[in-house]
């Protein structure tokens, strides 16, 4: 077996005690930096690559990826114990992280966070160490017809969920769509819905933004308003004990952290996506395959975990197009290639050959990195809970700090963070209205990918829709995405025709 | 001789203002980090080469204070240029530009930016272009390329960064010198234009050798013509535009500029800096892996440049009906 013998080789490489250490530091200052709202993986290693020139690329490629690990690991604990998004790839985790923890049960969802990320990114390193190079051509195979229906998918499973009011999921969808076009078009060339001409609006609405104002400062005046002004803390304790129960439990949820690995490494595998989607439909997918779907963004571990392992599972999965094709399948892959590039290596088709001590010592540094990255996370949960003792009149404005912060950080520029405390209050009217939210954060993540690749597939095709029910690959994606999104539809027709029946008897 | 002619031009823009008159060129220093804006989001050809000058200066320590890639990418560069124009302090602003330095303002008047007015610091390179196309199609050679394409007519699919710039422009060339009627679909970067020719969603691309490479040396994607002045050492076999009897090479520009009133010592102070980075072997070696063209540029050379590029692409625009 070539792949055993190389991949043996390659653990050679990662346990030199350079490389082990800068594991170990990677991954522990991965999981701070995550845990930073604003702050996620794209910042930590567009940061720290310029120190890694004091090493060999190895090394130097080891710590960036540990860092990147650390930072979706980190990414769940500001999402579950503040109910900010600590990193953009952790939003979803906020759906259920976040009531779980206002029900006392916080170190049960950073268990399930640490648990569901190392199962994804095991999973993923798996499929990664066996069968990257094929993957990547199926990568290659996805052209933009495909990329929509994938998108089109995506929107469904989240208006198909029975439970919400679909008009007003439709509705928050649309918001989304609409903040999602703001800034410059590509397909014209030209800037639109730059709203009174100001130039922050150029660079779009980043949806970190939108993402923060909603669960950040939206919540927290959520949070004002029903307990008025004189919250209860839940209390949570930590005991041995408690922690291998909240493990027995969280062991037993295998569909989502299933649902939530495969699907994140083949959506992080699909250059264009990256992780954020890649949590968002495991969330979605997880809740309609879920028997209590109901449950879902009340608190259910199951909305924790698909997300967490989905988001860790894209991570390894943005790497095989950035090594197979030179693409990256993430912005923080496109970090790492730029740091390769300036260490000289070139990454593309003939790198599993040419530099196979580098592809095969960063692998086995995957699995080492995951090993570390979920002890530490463990091992630091005591300290992350500490967070929730202290009384709110101290909690909220610190809360309130690292929106700003977070806000602040992915541009750079204080009109986004004016944007983010006005979609908080937005947020919290539209809360208020009972609206759901997730929708329009999905929107706003997936809508410029959806968008310019149904352009760019009807500038192709002359205008012709038929593309995406012809493409072997686009026409069954598309297909599924239409039956979910007329499920509803199906639904309220059944409970019309049960209510005409009973109202006969 | 250059720096001089620096020196003259700045005491020129400076004297009414009483400036700078006894100060020597290297009498600048930085007293803060220094906002180096990149007008293009991170990831992204213009990015990474930035990002590869800030670690070139740190390296080697060539600066006292820092420079801080901060990313600009809306607008097709406009938010970099708007910000770089209104920078507050103009003796710690600079920024990488692309050609999107003279297309932006001229699509964009609104923004009442004038690109002429900024601060010349280096040309670093030029990025070369070539037409790229995959092995199935067969084609092996220009000619046989041209004959095919005007045979399909708009069944041929280019794809290229943006719409409007420079894949564009190139494609719009061909078109009108060839007789071909080539759709043309814009995408958001180089990298996924090679991806969408190597995953043969699209038939043709003009990409930059650096965004294509992993494809070529996989023998994926074959370059038929290069839109250079003379053929690029690492692509031997692909003739010159030129060769086949046009009179065209389109370069895109890899400069590096000051916000505009940047003081004469300021400038040359950056000129300077990035003379350093251009001498290191990393730029070098970088430059020949990526077959990057053009000498170094600074001062009045520079802005000579740009003046006469400015024109051409105010002429390529007009032609495509957009200025």
């Amino acid at each position: 077996m070539d792949i055993i013998q190389h991949l043996l080789g390659g653990f050679l490489i990662a346990f030199e005690p350079l490389n082990l250490g800068l594991v170990v530091v990677g991954v522990t200052v991965g999981l701070f930096i995550g845990a930073m709202p604003g702050l996620g993986s794209v910042n930590g290693v567009a940061i720290l690559l310029p120190l890694t020139f004091l090493v060999p690329p190895t090394s130097a490629i080891i710590f960036l990826a540990a860092i990147y690990y650390g930072a979706m690991y980190g990414g769940a604990i500001s999402s579950i114990m503040l109910g900010i998004p600590g990193a953009s790839t952790a939003v979803a985790t906020t759906f259920d992280g976040r009531p779980l923890a206002l029900k006392g049960l916080a170190d049960k969802a950073l268990i399930a966070a640490a648990v569901a990320s190392f199962f994804g990114g095991t999973i993923s390193i798996i499929l990664f160490t066996g069968f990257a190079p094929a993957l990547a051509s199926v990568a290659l195979d996805f052209g933009d017809q495909e990329i929509f229906a994938l998108m089109l998918l995506a929107f469904a499973t989240f208006v198909g969920l029975g439970g919400d009011d679909i008009a007003k999921t439709v509705f928050s969808i649309c918001i989304g769509l609409v903040f999602s076009a703001v800034g410059m078009d590509i397909i014209s060339g030209t800037p639109r819905l730059v709203f009174f001409d100001i130039i922050g609006f150029l660079h779009g609405i980043n949806f970190l933004v939108l993402a923060i104002g909603v669960y950040g400062i939206g919540e927290m005046l959520w949070t004002i308003d029903s307990t008025r002004g004189n919250p209860m803390m839940s209390k949570v304790e930590v005991s041995a004990s408690r922690t291998v129960s909240h493990l027995k439990d969280v062991l037993k949820e295998w569909k989502p952290a299933w649902i939530g690995s495969l699907l994140g490494f083949f959506v992080g595998i699909l250059p264009a996506a990256g992780a954020t989607p890649g949590a968002l439909m495991a969330y979605g997918i997880s809740k309609m395959t879920s028997k209590t779907p109901e449950n879902y963004g009340k608190g259910d571990v199951g909305g924790v975990i698909a997300p967490e392992a989905a988001n860790n599972a894209a991570s390894t999965g943005a790497m095989l197009p950035m090594l197979t094709l030179g693409i990256p399948g993430s912005p923080t892959t496109a970090i790492l290639l730029g740091g390769m590039v300036i260490w000289g290596l070139v990454p593309g088709p003939m790198m599993f050959i040419e530099q196979s001590d580098f592809v095969w010592g960063l692998t086995a540094s995957l699995y080492a990195a995951n090993f570390f990255a979920v002890i530490i996370n463990i091992l630091f949960i005591p300290v992350f809970l500490y967070v929730l003792k202290m009384p709110f009149t101290v909690l909220a404005p610190i809360i309130f700090v690292l929106c700003l912060v977070g806000g602040y950080a992915p541009t750079e520029d204080m009109h986004d963070v004016w944007l983010m405390v006005i979609f908080g209050f937005g947020a919290y009217a539209l809360r208020k209205l009972d609206y759901p939210l997730a929708p329009a954060v999905l929107a706003i993540v997936l809508g410029p990918i959806a968008e310019p690749a149904l352009r760019q597939s009807l500038i192709i095709s002359g205008g012709d829709a038929t593309v995406f029910f012809t493409r072997p690959i686009a026409g069954p994606i598309t297909m599924i995405a239409i039956v979910l999104l007329l499920l509803p539809l199906v639904q309220v027709y059944r409970k019309k025709r049960k209510q005409a029946k009973n109202a006969e008897v | 001789m250059k720096i001089s002619r620096r020196c003259l031009m700045g005491l020129a823009v400076f004297a009414g203002l009483g400036l700078a008159v006894n100060a020597s060129a290297q009498a600048f220093e930085p007293v803060k980090p220094v906002d180096f804006i990149i007008m293009a989001g991170k990831g992204g050809g213009a990015d990474k080469m930035a990002r590869l000058m800030q670690t070139i200066v740190e390296k080697h320590k060539m600066a006292s204070k820092p420079l801080i890639p901060i990313n600009k990418p809306g607008g097709s560069g406009a938010e970099a240029l708007v910000h770089v124009q209104n920078a507050k302090d103009q003796d710690h602003t600079i920024m990488v530009t692309l050609n999107s330095f003279y297309t932006t303002p001229m699509r964009q008047p609104g923004l009442g930016v004038d690109s002429m007015k900024f601060a010349p610091v280096a040309r670093m390179a030029e990025d070369t272009f070539l037409l790229w196309v995959h092995k199935d199609s067969g084609l092996t050679s220009f000619e046989q390329w041209v004959d095919h394409v005007k045979s399909v007519g708009d069944q041929w699919v280019m794809g290229g960064t943006g719409k409007l710039q420079e894949d564009q422009l190139i494609t719009d060339f061909l078109n009108s010198n060839f007789d071909l009627k080539m759709k043309y679909v814009p995408y958001k970067g180089g990298g996924t234009v090679a991806k969408q020719v190597a995953g043969k969603h699209i038939n043709s691309s003009v990409n930059n050798p650096s965004e294509i490479e992993g494809f070529y040396n996989a023998g994926v994607a074959i370059p038929l013509v290069a839109f250079t002045k003379e053929r690029l050492d690492k692509f031997p076999n692909a003739p010159t535009m030129i060769e086949k009897g046009q009179d065209f090479a389109y370069y895109m520009q890899r400069s590096v500029v000051g916000a505009p009133g940047m003081s004469a010592d300021a400038q040359a102070y950056y000129t300077s800096l990035f003379k350093k980075v251009f001498d290191s072997k990393e730029w070098q070696d970088y430059r020949a892996s990526k077959s990057l063209y053009g000498d170094f540029l600074s001062g009045a050379e520079l802005q000579a440049y740009w003046k006469v590029n400015n024109e051409t692409h105010r002429k390529m625009l007009a032609k495509a009906g957009a200025s």
